[in-house]
Protein backbone atom coordinates (compact mmCIF):
# COMPACT_ATOMS: atom_id res chain seq x y z
CA UNK A 1 0.00 0.00 0.00
CA UNK A 2 1.60 3.51 -0.57
CA UNK A 3 0.59 6.24 1.21
CA UNK A 4 0.78 9.99 0.22
CA UNK A 5 -1.63 11.66 -3.03
CA UNK A 6 -2.55 9.79 -5.85
CA UNK A 7 -0.65 11.29 -8.94
CA UNK A 8 -2.32 11.55 -12.47
CA UNK A 9 0.23 8.11 -14.04
CA UNK A 10 -1.12 6.14 -17.01
CA UNK A 11 -1.34 2.25 -17.37
CA UNK A 12 -0.15 1.23 -20.84
CA UNK A 13 0.03 -2.77 -21.97
CA UNK A 14 0.92 -3.95 -25.25
CA UNK A 15 0.17 -7.36 -26.34
CA UNK A 16 -0.10 -8.94 -22.83
CA UNK A 17 -0.69 -13.03 -23.01
CA UNK A 18 -0.19 -15.37 -20.51
CA UNK A 19 -0.17 -19.44 -21.03
CA UNK A 20 -1.04 -21.57 -18.30
CA UNK A 21 0.77 -25.33 -19.38
CA UNK A 22 0.32 -24.46 -23.27
CA UNK A 23 -3.50 -23.06 -22.56
CA UNK A 24 -3.45 -19.05 -23.22
CA UNK A 25 -5.56 -17.39 -20.72
CA UNK A 26 -5.12 -14.03 -22.33
CA UNK A 27 -4.47 -13.87 -25.77
CA UNK A 28 -2.91 -10.23 -27.34
CA UNK A 29 -4.32 -7.74 -24.75
CA UNK A 30 -3.66 -3.94 -25.20
CA UNK A 31 -5.00 -1.60 -22.75
CA UNK A 32 -4.26 2.40 -22.95
CA UNK A 33 -5.84 4.02 -18.90
CA UNK A 34 -5.36 7.69 -18.36
CA UNK A 35 -5.93 9.36 -15.01
CA UNK A 36 -9.33 9.19 -13.57
CA UNK A 37 -10.47 6.46 -15.60
CA UNK A 38 -12.08 3.29 -13.96
CA UNK A 39 -12.17 0.21 -16.92
CA UNK A 40 -14.75 -2.48 -15.94
CA UNK A 41 -13.91 -5.97 -17.41
CA UNK A 42 -16.94 -7.90 -18.03
CA UNK A 43 -16.82 -11.51 -19.45
CA UNK A 44 -18.01 -15.04 -19.24
CA UNK A 45 -15.80 -17.25 -16.18
CA UNK A 46 -12.43 -18.75 -17.31
CA UNK A 47 -12.08 -15.16 -19.59
CA UNK A 48 -9.23 -14.01 -18.21
CA UNK A 49 -10.20 -11.14 -16.04
CA UNK A 50 -8.42 -12.54 -12.94
CA UNK A 51 -5.38 -13.15 -14.46
CA UNK A 52 -5.29 -9.80 -16.03
CA UNK A 53 -5.65 -8.35 -13.13
CA UNK A 54 -3.01 -10.33 -11.23
CA UNK A 55 -0.48 -9.63 -13.97
CA UNK A 56 -1.19 -6.01 -13.43
CA UNK A 57 -0.84 -6.60 -9.63
CA UNK A 58 2.40 -8.09 -10.64
CA UNK A 59 1.35 -11.03 -9.14
CA UNK A 60 1.68 -13.46 -12.46
CA UNK A 61 4.03 -12.71 -15.10
CA UNK A 62 3.31 -12.20 -18.90
CA UNK A 63 4.27 -14.90 -21.50
CA UNK A 64 4.36 -12.40 -23.71
CA UNK A 65 3.56 -8.82 -24.12
CA UNK A 66 4.44 -5.60 -21.92
CA UNK A 67 3.29 -3.20 -19.82
CA UNK A 68 4.14 -0.06 -17.79
CA UNK A 69 2.55 1.47 -14.93
CA UNK A 70 3.65 5.84 -14.36
CA UNK A 71 6.31 3.99 -16.61
CA UNK A 72 7.54 1.44 -14.30
CA UNK A 73 7.62 -2.05 -16.11
CA UNK A 74 5.23 -4.69 -14.68
CA UNK A 75 7.56 -7.26 -15.03
CA UNK A 76 11.45 -5.46 -14.73
CA UNK A 77 10.58 -2.93 -11.72
CA UNK A 78 7.85 -4.84 -9.95
CA UNK A 79 8.96 -2.80 -6.76
CA UNK A 80 7.84 0.36 -8.03
CA UNK A 81 4.63 -0.41 -9.47
CA UNK A 82 3.56 -2.90 -6.33
CA UNK A 83 4.03 0.39 -4.53
CA UNK A 84 1.27 2.14 -6.60
CA UNK A 85 -1.33 -0.66 -6.70
CA UNK A 86 -4.16 -1.94 -4.38
CA UNK A 87 -5.45 -5.18 -4.76
CA UNK A 88 -9.00 -6.45 -3.45
CA UNK A 89 -8.96 -9.82 -4.70
CA UNK A 90 -11.00 -12.96 -3.78
CA UNK A 91 -8.95 -13.40 -0.74
CA UNK A 92 -9.75 -11.31 1.90
CA UNK A 93 -5.93 -11.49 2.79
CA UNK A 94 -6.89 -11.73 6.39
CA UNK A 95 -5.60 -12.99 9.61
CA UNK A 96 -8.42 -14.00 11.19
CA UNK A 97 -6.81 -14.32 14.89
CA UNK A 98 -6.32 -10.58 14.91
CA UNK A 99 -8.47 -7.86 15.00
CA UNK A 100 -9.73 -5.07 11.71
CA UNK A 101 -7.50 -2.66 13.29
CA UNK A 102 -4.52 -5.15 13.73
CA UNK A 103 -5.30 -6.18 9.79
CA UNK A 104 -5.16 -3.08 8.98
CA UNK A 105 -1.82 -1.64 10.56
CA UNK A 106 -0.06 -4.32 9.68
CA UNK A 107 -1.39 -4.05 5.91
CA UNK A 108 -0.82 -0.92 5.60
CA UNK A 109 3.20 -1.31 7.37
CA UNK A 110 3.90 -3.39 5.13
CA UNK A 111 3.00 -1.67 2.54
CA UNK A 112 4.14 1.84 3.30
CA UNK A 113 5.37 2.48 6.68
CA UNK A 114 2.57 3.34 9.65
CA UNK A 115 -0.17 5.05 8.20
CA UNK A 116 -1.02 8.55 9.69
CA UNK A 117 -2.51 8.70 13.53
CA UNK A 118 -6.17 7.90 12.91
CA UNK A 119 -6.46 7.17 9.45
CA UNK A 120 -6.91 3.24 10.74
CA UNK A 121 -9.65 3.99 13.10
CA UNK A 122 -11.27 6.55 9.99
CA UNK A 123 -10.92 3.55 7.21
CA UNK A 124 -13.01 1.57 9.73
CA UNK A 125 -15.33 3.68 10.83
CA UNK A 126 -16.19 4.37 6.88
CA UNK A 127 -17.09 1.37 6.21
CA UNK A 128 -19.32 0.92 9.55
CA UNK A 129 -16.80 -1.31 11.39
CA UNK A 130 -16.18 0.71 14.17
CA UNK A 131 -18.29 -1.76 16.68
CA UNK A 132 -16.28 -4.41 15.51
CA UNK A 133 -12.83 -2.99 15.66
CA UNK A 134 -10.93 -4.59 18.36
CA UNK A 135 -12.83 -7.78 17.81
CA UNK A 136 -11.18 -10.61 16.06
CA UNK A 137 -11.37 -11.20 11.87
CA UNK A 138 -12.98 -14.79 12.94
CA UNK A 139 -15.89 -13.56 14.56
CA UNK A 140 -16.93 -11.26 11.77
CA UNK A 141 -18.96 -12.27 8.71
CA UNK A 142 -17.97 -12.71 5.74
CA UNK A 143 -19.83 -9.96 4.55
CA UNK A 144 -17.92 -7.77 7.47
CA UNK A 145 -14.72 -9.32 6.48
CA UNK A 146 -14.89 -7.95 3.53
CA UNK A 147 -16.07 -4.30 4.06
CA UNK A 148 -12.13 -4.84 5.99
CA UNK A 149 -10.80 -5.62 2.92
CA UNK A 150 -12.40 -2.01 1.56
CA UNK A 151 -11.16 -0.35 4.80
CA UNK A 152 -7.84 -1.70 3.23
CA UNK A 153 -8.00 -0.11 0.02
CA UNK A 154 -9.20 3.25 1.83
CA UNK A 155 -6.30 3.62 3.51
CA UNK A 156 -4.59 3.23 0.57
CA UNK A 157 -3.24 6.26 -1.57
CA UNK A 158 -2.14 3.74 -4.67
CA UNK A 159 -2.16 4.87 -8.37
CA UNK A 160 -3.95 1.86 -9.87
CA UNK A 161 -6.47 0.14 -7.76
CA UNK A 162 -7.44 -3.36 -9.28
CA UNK A 163 -10.82 -5.04 -8.06
CA UNK A 164 -11.95 -8.26 -8.51
CA UNK A 165 -15.28 -9.34 -8.03
CA UNK A 166 -15.28 -5.98 -5.51
CA UNK A 167 -19.35 -6.00 -4.86
CA UNK A 168 -19.22 -10.11 -3.88
CA UNK A 169 -20.67 -10.31 -0.07
CA UNK A 170 -21.21 -6.25 -0.17
CA UNK A 171 -24.67 -5.64 1.35
CA UNK A 172 -26.59 -2.10 0.07
CA UNK A 173 -24.59 0.29 2.93
CA UNK A 174 -21.40 -1.41 1.64
CA UNK A 175 -21.85 -1.30 -2.00
CA UNK A 176 -22.54 2.64 -1.95
CA UNK A 177 -19.30 2.58 0.57
CA UNK A 178 -17.31 1.28 -2.39
CA UNK A 179 -18.90 3.48 -5.08
CA UNK A 180 -18.16 6.78 -3.24
CA UNK A 181 -14.44 5.78 -2.40
CA UNK A 182 -14.20 4.93 -6.12
CA UNK A 183 -15.81 8.16 -7.00
CA UNK A 184 -12.91 10.11 -4.73
CA UNK A 185 -10.54 7.74 -6.61
CA UNK A 186 -11.56 8.68 -9.67
CA UNK A 187 -11.48 12.34 -8.78
CA UNK A 188 -7.72 12.04 -6.99
CA UNK A 189 -6.94 11.42 -11.08
CA UNK A 190 -6.51 7.38 -10.18
CA UNK A 191 -7.04 4.39 -11.98
CA UNK A 192 -8.91 1.44 -11.32
CA UNK A 193 -9.48 -1.58 -13.55
CA UNK A 194 -12.48 -3.90 -11.95
CA UNK A 195 -13.43 -7.05 -12.96
CA UNK A 196 -17.39 -8.13 -11.89
CA UNK A 197 -20.26 -9.81 -13.27
CA UNK A 198 -22.38 -7.04 -10.99
CA UNK A 199 -23.58 -5.92 -14.89
CA UNK A 200 -25.63 -3.22 -13.23
CA UNK A 201 -23.15 -1.64 -10.65
CA UNK A 202 -19.67 -2.20 -13.03
CA UNK A 203 -21.43 -0.10 -15.38
CA UNK A 204 -22.45 2.46 -13.24
CA UNK A 205 -19.09 2.70 -12.33
CA UNK A 206 -17.47 2.40 -15.27
CA UNK A 207 -15.49 5.39 -17.30
CA UNK A 208 -14.51 2.44 -19.78
CA UNK A 209 -16.06 -0.99 -20.66
CA UNK A 210 -14.34 -3.94 -21.55
CA UNK A 211 -15.72 -7.37 -22.60
CA UNK A 212 -12.91 -10.03 -22.17
CA UNK A 213 -14.15 -13.49 -23.69
CA UNK A 214 -11.80 -16.61 -24.32
CA UNK A 215 -8.41 -14.58 -23.32
CA UNK A 216 -9.38 -11.75 -25.81
CA UNK A 217 -10.16 -7.99 -25.01
CA UNK A 218 -13.38 -8.15 -27.52
CA UNK A 219 -14.75 -4.90 -26.44
CA UNK A 220 -13.14 -1.87 -24.91
CA UNK A 221 -15.07 1.49 -25.33
CA UNK A 222 -15.85 4.90 -23.57
CA UNK A 223 -19.28 4.05 -21.29
CA UNK A 224 -20.72 7.25 -22.64
CA UNK A 225 -20.37 5.30 -26.17
CA UNK A 226 -23.90 3.04 -25.34
CA UNK A 227 -26.74 2.90 -22.55
CA UNK A 228 -26.71 -0.15 -20.49
CA UNK A 229 -29.36 -2.26 -22.59
CA UNK A 230 -27.43 -1.84 -25.53
CA UNK A 231 -24.12 -2.93 -23.34
CA UNK A 232 -25.91 -5.84 -22.26
CA UNK A 233 -26.91 -6.87 -26.45
CA UNK A 234 -23.54 -6.48 -27.01
CA UNK A 235 -22.77 -8.59 -24.42
CA UNK A 236 -24.86 -11.34 -24.88
CA UNK A 237 -24.18 -11.40 -28.65
CA UNK A 238 -20.06 -11.16 -29.03
CA UNK A 239 -19.25 -12.65 -25.12
CA UNK A 240 -21.82 -15.28 -24.88
CA UNK A 241 -23.19 -16.84 -28.03
CA UNK A 242 -22.86 -14.56 -31.04
CA UNK A 243 -19.36 -14.39 -31.00
CA UNK A 244 -18.51 -17.84 -31.37
CA UNK B 1 10.24 -1.00 4.06
CA UNK B 2 13.56 -2.02 5.03
CA UNK B 3 14.14 -5.83 5.54
CA UNK B 4 14.29 -5.32 9.43
CA UNK B 5 11.23 -3.75 9.84
CA UNK B 6 9.45 -6.20 7.74
CA UNK B 7 11.09 -8.62 9.69
CA UNK B 8 10.24 -7.39 12.79
CA UNK B 9 6.18 -6.46 11.41
CA UNK B 10 6.36 -10.15 10.79
CA UNK B 11 7.64 -11.60 13.44
CA UNK B 12 5.04 -9.51 15.79
CA UNK B 13 2.33 -10.45 13.37
CA UNK B 14 3.14 -14.05 14.00
CA UNK B 15 4.06 -14.07 17.40
CA UNK B 16 0.64 -12.61 17.99
CA UNK B 17 -1.28 -14.82 15.92
CA UNK B 18 0.54 -17.83 17.95
CA UNK B 19 -0.29 -16.75 21.10
CA UNK B 20 -3.96 -16.18 20.22
CA UNK B 21 -4.62 -19.07 18.34
CA UNK B 22 -2.41 -21.22 21.03
CA UNK B 23 -3.04 -23.80 18.46
CA UNK B 24 0.46 -23.90 17.25
CA UNK B 25 2.15 -23.82 20.79
CA UNK B 26 -0.61 -26.50 22.60
CA UNK B 27 0.23 -29.13 19.13
CA UNK B 28 4.51 -28.99 19.49
CA UNK B 29 4.16 -29.29 23.56
CA UNK B 30 2.09 -32.42 23.11
CA UNK B 31 3.58 -33.44 20.40
CA UNK B 32 7.10 -33.02 21.96
CA UNK B 33 5.49 -34.70 25.43
CA UNK B 34 4.32 -37.63 23.43
CA UNK B 35 7.28 -38.32 21.59
CA UNK B 36 9.65 -38.71 24.74
CA UNK B 37 7.00 -41.01 26.20
CA UNK B 38 7.56 -43.17 23.17
CA UNK B 39 11.40 -43.33 23.43
CA UNK B 40 11.06 -44.24 27.00
CA UNK B 41 8.63 -47.22 26.09
CA UNK B 42 11.27 -47.97 23.13
CA UNK B 43 15.04 -47.94 24.83
CA UNK B 44 13.64 -48.66 28.28
CA UNK B 45 15.44 -47.38 31.16
CA UNK B 46 19.02 -49.04 31.15
CA UNK B 47 21.10 -45.94 31.92
CA UNK B 48 24.09 -46.87 29.37
CA UNK B 49 21.08 -47.63 26.77
CA UNK B 50 19.85 -43.98 27.51
CA UNK B 51 23.16 -42.69 27.48
CA UNK B 52 23.85 -43.73 24.09
CA UNK B 53 20.78 -43.25 22.76
CA UNK B 54 19.84 -39.85 24.39
CA UNK B 55 21.54 -37.00 21.60
CA UNK B 56 19.87 -39.14 18.37
CA UNK B 57 16.38 -39.28 20.12
CA UNK B 58 16.57 -35.82 21.36
CA UNK B 59 17.62 -34.17 17.79
CA UNK B 60 14.88 -36.76 16.60
CA UNK B 61 12.26 -35.11 18.54
CA UNK B 62 13.80 -31.61 17.86
CA UNK B 63 13.79 -31.83 14.01
CA UNK B 64 10.24 -34.15 14.24
CA UNK B 65 8.66 -30.80 16.25
CA UNK B 66 10.38 -28.19 14.15
CA UNK B 67 9.18 -29.68 11.02
CA UNK B 68 5.56 -29.04 12.04
CA UNK B 69 6.64 -25.99 13.87
CA UNK B 70 7.74 -24.47 10.15
CA UNK B 71 4.87 -25.82 8.14
CA UNK B 72 2.67 -24.10 10.69
CA UNK B 73 4.18 -20.41 9.92
CA UNK B 74 2.99 -20.42 6.32
CA UNK B 75 -0.01 -22.28 7.23
CA UNK B 76 -1.23 -19.06 8.84
CA UNK B 77 -0.26 -17.49 5.50
CA UNK B 78 -2.51 -19.68 3.35
CA UNK B 79 -5.43 -18.99 4.55
CA UNK B 80 -7.21 -16.47 3.03
CA UNK B 81 -4.68 -16.06 0.46
CA UNK B 82 -2.49 -14.00 2.67
CA UNK B 83 0.54 -15.37 1.02
CA UNK B 84 -0.35 -13.48 -1.63
CA UNK B 85 -0.81 -10.23 -0.06
CA UNK B 86 2.87 -10.87 1.26
CA UNK B 87 3.86 -11.31 -2.01
CA UNK B 88 2.54 -7.65 -3.42
CA UNK B 89 4.86 -6.13 -0.15
CA UNK B 90 7.43 -3.58 -2.10
CA UNK B 91 10.73 -4.17 -0.69
CA UNK B 92 13.18 -6.80 0.13
CA UNK B 93 11.48 -10.39 0.85
CA UNK B 94 14.56 -11.09 2.45
CA UNK B 95 12.85 -9.50 5.59
CA UNK B 96 9.96 -11.84 5.41
CA UNK B 97 12.44 -14.82 5.18
CA UNK B 98 14.03 -14.08 8.24
CA UNK B 99 10.66 -12.70 10.08
CA UNK B 100 9.71 -16.54 9.14
CA UNK B 101 13.14 -18.04 10.31
CA UNK B 102 12.99 -16.08 13.85
CA UNK B 103 9.63 -17.26 14.51
CA UNK B 104 10.22 -20.54 13.86
CA UNK B 105 13.31 -20.38 16.31
CA UNK B 106 11.65 -19.10 18.76
CA UNK B 107 8.37 -21.87 18.29
CA UNK B 108 11.17 -24.77 18.18
CA UNK B 109 13.51 -22.90 21.04
CA UNK B 110 10.18 -23.54 23.13
CA UNK B 111 9.68 -26.79 22.23
CA UNK B 112 13.35 -28.12 22.83
CA UNK B 113 13.09 -26.62 26.43
CA UNK B 114 9.71 -28.62 26.78
CA UNK B 115 11.49 -31.80 25.44
CA UNK B 116 14.46 -31.51 27.45
CA UNK B 117 12.35 -31.49 30.47
CA UNK B 118 10.29 -34.26 29.57
CA UNK B 119 13.64 -36.79 28.71
CA UNK B 120 15.05 -35.48 32.44
CA UNK B 121 11.22 -36.31 34.05
CA UNK B 122 10.53 -39.64 31.92
CA UNK B 123 14.27 -40.95 32.01
CA UNK B 124 14.99 -39.83 35.46
CA UNK B 125 17.97 -37.34 34.51
CA UNK B 126 18.96 -34.29 36.27
CA UNK B 127 18.97 -32.15 33.38
CA UNK B 128 19.86 -28.71 34.70
CA UNK B 129 23.08 -29.14 34.95
CA UNK B 130 23.31 -29.76 31.08
CA UNK B 131 21.24 -27.18 30.17
CA UNK B 132 24.44 -24.43 30.14
CA UNK B 133 26.43 -26.56 27.53
CA UNK B 134 23.82 -27.72 25.57
CA UNK B 135 22.41 -23.77 25.08
CA UNK B 136 24.96 -23.14 21.95
CA UNK B 137 24.25 -26.46 20.48
CA UNK B 138 20.59 -25.77 20.50
CA UNK B 139 20.91 -21.80 19.23
CA UNK B 140 22.94 -23.27 16.48
CA UNK B 141 21.18 -26.25 15.77
CA UNK B 142 18.30 -24.82 15.55
CA UNK B 143 19.00 -21.86 13.34
CA UNK B 144 20.37 -24.04 10.80
CA UNK B 145 17.24 -26.10 11.00
CA UNK B 146 14.94 -23.77 10.51
CA UNK B 147 16.76 -21.65 8.05
CA UNK B 148 17.15 -24.03 5.50
CA UNK B 149 13.68 -25.43 6.27
CA UNK B 150 11.73 -22.26 6.36
CA UNK B 151 12.78 -22.02 2.42
CA UNK B 152 11.65 -25.43 1.75
CA UNK B 153 8.68 -25.20 3.59
CA UNK B 154 7.64 -21.64 1.83
CA UNK B 155 8.85 -23.90 -1.60
CA UNK B 156 6.30 -26.46 -0.79
CA UNK B 157 3.21 -24.45 0.56
CA UNK B 158 1.10 -24.36 -2.02
CA UNK B 159 1.63 -27.69 -3.11
CA UNK B 160 -0.76 -30.38 -2.95
CA UNK B 161 2.08 -32.91 -1.32
CA UNK B 162 3.85 -30.61 0.83
CA UNK B 163 3.19 -33.30 3.92
CA UNK B 164 5.21 -35.71 2.19
CA UNK B 165 7.64 -33.47 0.06
CA UNK B 166 8.72 -30.99 2.71
CA UNK B 167 10.90 -33.86 4.71
CA UNK B 168 11.88 -35.91 1.81
CA UNK B 169 13.61 -32.25 0.47
CA UNK B 170 14.49 -31.39 3.82
CA UNK B 171 16.16 -34.44 5.46
CA UNK B 172 19.21 -35.01 3.21
CA UNK B 173 20.32 -31.46 3.22
CA UNK B 174 20.06 -32.10 7.31
CA UNK B 175 22.58 -34.37 7.62
CA UNK B 176 25.74 -32.03 8.10
CA UNK B 177 23.56 -30.53 10.99
CA UNK B 178 22.66 -33.33 12.62
CA UNK B 179 25.98 -35.08 12.40
CA UNK B 180 27.51 -31.95 13.90
CA UNK B 181 24.69 -31.27 16.40
CA UNK B 182 24.22 -34.73 17.72
CA UNK B 183 27.88 -35.07 18.48
CA UNK B 184 27.99 -31.58 20.43
CA UNK B 185 25.00 -32.28 22.45
CA UNK B 186 26.58 -36.09 23.14
CA UNK B 187 29.58 -33.85 24.43
CA UNK B 188 27.26 -31.45 26.01
CA UNK B 189 25.55 -34.18 27.87
CA UNK B 190 28.76 -36.39 28.62
CA UNK B 191 29.60 -32.96 30.87
CA UNK B 192 32.57 -31.96 28.28
CA UNK B 193 33.29 -28.93 26.69
CA UNK B 194 32.30 -28.70 23.40
CA UNK B 195 35.66 -26.87 22.13
CA UNK B 196 37.00 -30.53 22.77
CA UNK B 197 36.15 -31.16 19.30
CA UNK B 198 35.77 -27.57 17.83
CA UNK B 199 35.24 -28.79 14.32
CA UNK B 200 32.04 -30.30 14.70
CA UNK B 201 31.33 -26.34 16.00
CA UNK B 202 33.00 -24.75 13.61
CA UNK B 203 30.60 -27.26 10.81
CA UNK B 204 27.35 -25.82 12.73
CA UNK B 205 28.48 -22.05 12.27
CA UNK B 206 29.53 -23.10 8.87
CA UNK B 207 26.27 -24.39 7.68
CA UNK B 208 24.37 -21.78 9.73
CA UNK B 209 25.91 -18.82 7.74
CA UNK B 210 25.44 -20.69 4.11
CA UNK B 211 21.90 -21.89 4.69
CA UNK B 212 20.70 -18.29 6.41
CA UNK B 213 22.58 -16.56 3.07
CA UNK B 214 21.26 -19.02 0.71
CA UNK B 215 17.41 -18.80 2.46
CA UNK B 216 17.98 -15.19 2.29
CA UNK B 217 18.67 -14.47 -1.39
CA UNK B 218 16.98 -17.05 -2.80
CA UNK B 219 13.53 -16.50 -1.20
CA UNK B 220 12.33 -13.46 -3.20
CA UNK B 221 12.49 -15.98 -5.86
CA UNK B 222 10.77 -18.80 -4.53
CA UNK B 223 7.86 -16.18 -3.76
CA UNK B 224 7.42 -14.86 -7.02
CA UNK B 225 5.40 -17.21 -9.50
Amino acid sequence: MAHGGTTGVSLHVRGLSKAFRGTWALRGIDLDLGPGETLVLFGPNGSGKTTLIKILATLLRPTRGTGTLGGADLVREREQVRRRVGLLSHGSYLYEELTPRENLSFAAALHGGQPADGAVTAAIERVGLGAVADERVRTLSSGMQRRVTLARLLLNAADLWLLDEPYTNLDREATKVLEAVLQEHQARGGLAVMATHNFLDGFKQATRLGILARGRLILDEPRESMTFPAFQEVYTVRAEGGGR
Amino acid sequence: MSFLALTGQILRKDLRIEMRSREGVNTLLFFSTLLVFLFRFAIGSSEAQVREAAPGLLWLAFILTGLWGMARTFQIERENDCLEFLRLAPGDLGGLYLGKVVVGCCLMWAAELVILAMFGLFFHLDMLPVIGPLVPVLLLGTVGFVAIGTLFAAITANLKAREVLLPLLLFPLMVPILLAAGRLTDLGLAGDSLWAEPHWLRLLVGFDVVFLVLGYLTFPFVMED
